[in-house]
């Protein structure tokens, strides 16, 4: 799907007039940019899940949509200063709310691993990374704000690529975002997989050990424990 | 042997889908490295398994995972 977004993106979809071939890092940027904002969104929601539930599985995939969305983030960010390096001519430009926010909201979540990484206590681990996932899955609306209330506007707004000039734009920018959404979703199903299946072997190994109480695993770890 | 020639904007929108590719990428082959310890440690549990069918006896303990200090899960 993404092949396809991207094959679109240079073969069917038009030159911008204004900014030319570097518009066409938005088919690449700007979805991966409303992708990962949800995942932190989706993190808070699997997060408030655990809370109610107590359910370490929550708690686990509220850990992996975060993850992902970090490295997700981590692309916006180059991307974007790659598009800005080449329309601007600075590589990053601090007068534009939507850049600063994206950024604090990434450093916001830069913190999320070592908070983790901190509490040794399974129990604490989750419920102290439960609360910080709902807070900051909270703060990052204020991101789609920024830019609809931003009075500067040389920030490009999302929302131009859909509702204004010709319509294969549109449809190679919704191909996109459909392709980066089902990206993200693959990703999370292959991490959730790999983290169950880590999670099992390390049950089975107890067992063979002949320990069959819950024991926390050895060495502190940043993810959650099953 | 062809070189491809870009100009300024070309360079600029070639570096942010290969900076995308390689993100994409190194993610996968970081997962790939995961899933190929959790395979050797399916392997070494089944062999010890095979082993106590065998003998019937009590299995030798499992040797404890790989150390991991690292933030990077174990989950």
């Amino acid at each position: 799907m993404l092949t396809a977004a991207f094959a679109l993106a240079f073969f069917y979809a038009p030159t911008d007039a204004d900014q030319g071939i570097i518009q066409k890092i938005f088919y690449v940027h700007v979805p991966m940019a409303i992708v990962a904002l949800c995942g932190f969104v989706a993190g808070g929601v699997f997060a408030v899940m655990h809370l109610r539930t107590r359910d370490r599985k929550w708690d686990m995939r509220s850990y992996v949509a975060i993850h992902l969305s970090i490295v997700l983030a981590v692309g916006v960010l180059l991307t974007g200063s790659i598009w800005a390096r080449a329309s601007w001519g600075h590589w990053w430009v601090w007068d534009e709310p939507m850049l600063v926010v994206f950024l604090i909201v990434f450093l916001l979540y830069a913190t999320y691993q070592p908070l983790r990484f901190s509490i040794e206590d399974p129990e604490k681990q989750a419920t102290y990374a439960s609360v910080f996932a709902i807070t900051a899955g909270a703060f990052v609306p204020l991101c789609f704000s920024a830019v609809r209330m931003a009075q500067g506007l040389t920030h490009p707004q999302a929302g131009t690529m859909t509702t204004s000039g010709p319509a294969s734009v549109s449809q190679t920018f919704l191909v996109a975002l459909l392709g980066m959404t089902l990206l993200f979703i693959t990703l999370w199903k292959y991490e959730m997989a790999s983290k169950n299946a880590s999670s099992k072997l390390r049950s089975l190994r107890r067992r063979l050990a002949g320990d069959d109480d819950f024991a926390p695993a050895s060495g502190r770890s940043a993810a959650p424990q099953l | 042997m062809t070189v491809l020639a870009l100009s300024g904007g070309d360079r600029y929108v070639a570096g942010a889908y290969v900076v995308f590719l390689l993100l994409v990428l190194s993610y996968l082959a970081i997962m790939a490295v995961k899933l190929s310890r959790i395979e050797r440690e399916v392997v070494e549990l089944a062999e010890i398994v095979e082993a106590r069918d065998q003998t019937g006896d009590a299995p030798p303990p499992p040797p404890p995972p790989p150390a991991k200090r690292a933030k990077e899960p174990v989950a």
